[in-house]
């Protein structure tokens, strides 16, 4: 009797290791559907979290529904999964009224792209049409994948790259009155299946320039294939990709292709690039997040070269984990003045947990020698879902960036997924999953459909809390760009959602009174006109956080150009310090909170 | 994975002959070493080391408390490492728990003592069923070229065939194509695409280490042979339900089953045999 105690109390013990994924279970469906009570409640996540989410866009007067393109017939059986991207938004004043338009992309041969102007009212009229640059998915030309807004002449007015699969287009706006079209001139690429471009001006000469970055190959005509060997080589090393164009501003409203001579040689599968200044040099660096691969990270060596150093695992470690890169975003999520990067990945309970990245910079490594460690699960914000477009901003203003993510990718039918047929068939050799004839038909099956957004609420202190369903965002729309702009100039970041095969989302954010907050709209002079690159640092309170004018980030989409900061509860602002991309430092002492405050370069 | 700690005869001179119970822990740590080196196949050391270690201390404390041996650290160190290769999970704990569950299930789940589960397979498809938030298995491939896939196969195929046990690998690859070419008749998918997965290194590692496991596999060549049919007539049924990790969970099922079946008729043979003896 004695020798079966042990043996007891070791069996009590295996069946207690049983049950302890059970128990996590259990309590995760207890959080969720509390959450999902709380979320018709406002007053809830106001006082608890200090903001709340309210989706208002047909209220707003924006009735937008994407369509996604019809390829060649040869990817008939997987053409949900080929066609699943288009859907893109950016944030851009047009017309100089002070009051940020929202620009989004269609997809389909002879779908129409919209302008929304903002009338100020918190109603928005699409004035595409008539600005010229509403019918821009014309057969022969490709279809629109996303669209950035750069000063590119510095004329002081936002001129549009329009990035397709297919053709690149540029227009130039004259004076927010008309959109004219001069790609023609402009020594554009003829042919980019490109998902991703931003502005930057790489040598700081005051002239942005452009980076194109290529998905599929340039060889490859999605609607006239040869063949249906189009599919990456891996699905985590393929380098079979698109190449990437840095395309130099000549300043005659020409731009010159540098991409070989500044060592850009990439030919992963990008779907987001970002700029900024990583390492403190004055030069933007350029992060590449790519699909079935690692990150590509290009450091500027003073607008005279890139080196590719993501590989490097003793100095960066970004590029050694292949996942499924879809968004790259920046922001100081620890008021440090240094950039973490947020990499969006693909979570699916039970087949494929990648996990989002966050990179943070190393404590006490800095400039050329910083590195990063991906420390998204220690701060809770690595479990998406099959993610796509994510940002940093201060979504409750108080002082601490947070973070939205997009999820889902294709919603069909929701009893039938095709996740066993795509998990067969992924794991296997380049020669069978570099074909697209050898994967299984879809049909109408969902693929990671339907799911949940992520919105992270940051508390300063290394915690982020989810909190998405509690502060109204409740769609489950296949996400793909998200972009943040104060729309009303309230001090409050709203957000906007374009969706695959779905509706644009606005969702306006009401934020608790007492948390302050201060904007900058800043223009360049020796600088680009767009002040894309200037960076902000602003102390307060004891703290101290650093942002940057982007030319586009996270998936397909560029914010608004105005910085915004929160500030929380009673701020004494003690300086604003600007670094404009010409090298110029100025110095803002104790500005007012509550403003958005308009700063031109000094000469 | 594998329990491998059984020492075969073979005429390789006494000081150049490796113990075959260190065969399969060098390979599997080859495998590993180069696929990180390459291809960085771990999300990070810290998880498989946690494996590995829980593995190990599992291992040395059931066995000295139950059987009063300190017992060899090679299985649990194979147990460990495949839990540390083949579990993919953002979080830390899994990996403990996966290899305290899988250690743990050969001193609790015993059959005329022995213990019918591989311990690897038990623990990972455990997880698999009941954390699927917090567990996937391994999905990165080796670059998906046909190099590393030949190398590991050779190699993998000279290993097991000095253990002995390449007549499982064998029949069990054999019988995998012939039901990838069913599915693809039944279900109207290209062939290549239900042979897909048999190019991934999860398989490799399955068909070299876990089905090929001496301590949960039946005694004759034969049944081997037929165990091995079986579990791929059960992936195959998986399969055609759409399960993502057919293997494990056909290995799982299949496996003890066959092993009970086996240790009974084996004891029932025995008795027989005395009894006619006497």
């Amino acid at each position: 009797m004695q020798s079966r105690v042990p043996r007891v109390i070791l069996t009590v013990f295996f069946v207690m290791l049983f049950a302890i994924p059970i128990l996590l279970r259990k309590q995760t469906e207890r959080k969720e559907h509390a959450d999902k009570i709380a979320s018709a409640y406002p007053d809830i996540s106001l006082s608890r979290y200090g903001f709340h989410l309210k989706e208002v866009a047909h209220q707003s007067g924006i009735d937008f529904t994407h369509q996604a393109p019809e390829l060649d017939s040869k990817l008939a059986p997987i053409m949900p999964e080929i066609a699943s991207m288009g859907a893109a938004v950016s944030i851009v004043d047009y017309d100089k009224d002070g009051l940020p338009d929202i620009y989004v992309t269609n997809s389909a041969v002879g779908s129409k792209n919209c302008l929304y102007h903002n009338l100020g009212s918190g109603k928005f009229k699409d004035v595409a049409a008539e600005m010229g640059i509403a019918d821009l998915n014309k057969p022969g030309d490709g279809v629109c994948m996303g669209a950035v807004w750069g000063d590119y002449d510095n004329d002081g007015y936002e001129d549009l790259l329009l990035y397709r699969w297919g053709r690149q287009e540029l227009f130039h706006n004259d004076q927010g009155k008309v959109f004219t079209r001069v790609t023609d001139t402009s020594g554009l690429p003829k042919w980019v299946n490109a998902n991703s471009a931003i502005w930057l001006d790489y040598d700081n000469d005051g002239k942005l320039d452009l980076l194109i970055c290529g998905y599929y190959p340039d060889n490859i005509d999605l609607w006239h294939l040869k063949d249906t060997v189009m599919m990456p080589s891996s699905f985590e090393f393929a380098v079979n990709g698109g190449r990437k164009y840095l395309l130099h501003n000549l300043g005659n409203g020409k731009f010159e292709d540098v991409t070989q001579k500044m060592g850009l040689n990439s030919t992963r599968w990008t779907l987001a690039a970002v700029s900024a200044d990583l390492r403190g040099t004055g030069y933007p660096d350029i992060f590449l997040s790519n699909d079935y691969g690692v990150s590509d990270v290009y450091l500027n060596d003073k607008g005279k070269v890139f080196h590719e150093s993501g590989k490097s695992v003793l100095y960066w470690g970004i590029g050694t984990g292949p996942k499924s890169g879809m968004s790259a975003s920046v922001g100081d999520i620890f008021n440090t003045g240094k950039y973490s990067i947020y990499v969006s990945n693909i979570t699916e309970e039970g087949v494929l947990i990648q996990g989002n990245n966050l990179w943070v910079p190393k404590e006490g490594t800095s400039g050329d020698s910083i590195q990063y460690d991906n420390q998204a699960s220690n701060l809770g914000v690595e479990r998406g879902g099959w993610s796509f477009g994510a940002q940093f901003g201060d979504l409750n203003n108080d002082g601490s960036l947070d973070i939205f993510l997009t999820n889902g990718f294709i919603s069909g039918d929701k009893v039938q997924n095709y996740w066993y047929d795509f998990a067969k068939v992924a794991v296997g050799n380049s020669a069978i999953i570099g074909d697209a004839k050898n994967w299984p038909a879809i049909g109408n099956r969902s693929h990671a459909g339907y799911q949940q957004k992520r919105l992270w609420l940051n508390d300063g202190a290394g915690k982020f809390t989810e909190v998405a369903q509690m502060a109204g965002v409740t769609d489950t729309h296949d996400g793909r760009s998200v972009a943040f702009a104060d729309l009303s100039n309230s001090g409050a970041l709203d957000v906007v959602v374009a969706n695959q095969k779905g509706p644009l989302l606005l969702y306006k954010n009401i934020v608790k009174p007492e948390n302050s907050w201060i904007e900058f709209s800043l223009e360049g002079t020796a600088s680009n006109r767009s002040a894309i690159g200037a960076q902000v640092r602003l102390r307060w309170n004891g703290q101290e956080q650093l942002q940057e004018v982007s030319g586009g980030s996270g998936f397909c989409a560029q914010n608004d150009r105005r910085l915004h900061f929160g500030l929380g509860k009673n701020p004494q602002i003690k300086e604003v310090q600007i670094r404009w991309p010409s090298g110029k430092i100025q110095t803002i002492t104790s500005p007012q909170p509550r403003i958005v405050l308009k700063i031109k370069e000094p000469i | 994975m594998s329990d491998t700690a059984i020492v075969y005869q073979n005429s390789t001179p006494r000081r150049l002959r490796i113990d075959d119970r260190y065969i399969a822990p060098i390979f599997i740590t080859c495998i590993l070493l180069v696929g990180q080196y390459y291809y960085h196949i771990l999300e990070s050391y810290q998880n498989t080391v946690l494996a590995i270690i829980t593995s190990i201390s599992m291992e040395l404390i059931l066995g000295k408390m139950f059987t009063g041996k300190w017992p060899h650290w090679a299985s649990a160190y194979i147990s460990g490492i495949s839990v540390g290769i083949l579990v993919r999970s953002p979080f830390i704990w899994p990996f403990a728990l996966c290899s305290a569950i899988a250690i743990t299930s050969k001193y609790v789940i015993r059959y005329k003592g022995r213990h019918v589960w591989n311990p690897s397979n038990l623990g990972i498809s455990a997880l698999l069923f009941l954390a699927p938030a917090y567990v996937a298995s391994l999905s990165i491939q080796f670059g998906n070229n046909i190099g590393p896939i030949v190398v590991i196969w050779c190699l993998g195929t000279a290993i097991i065939y000095r253990l002995r046990r390449f007549h499982i690998t064998a029949t069990y690859v054999a019988s995998f194509v012939a039901f990838a070419f069913l599915r693809s008749l039944i279900v109207h998918d290209p062939f290549l695409s239900e042979l897909s997965p048999l190019t991934g290194p999860v398989f490799q590692l399955f068909i070299f280490f876990m089905i090929t496991d001496p301590k949960t596999t039946v005694h004759s060549k034969h049944g081997r042979m037929l165990v091995a049919f079986l579990i791929a007539f059960a992936e195959n049924i998986f399969r055609l339900n759409g399960a993502v990790h057919a293997p494990y969970y056909a290995l799982c099922i299949v496996g003890p089953a066959a092993l009970v079946i086996d240790l009974t008729l084996s004891s029932k043979r025995k008795q027989a045999a005395v009894l006619e003896a006497n």
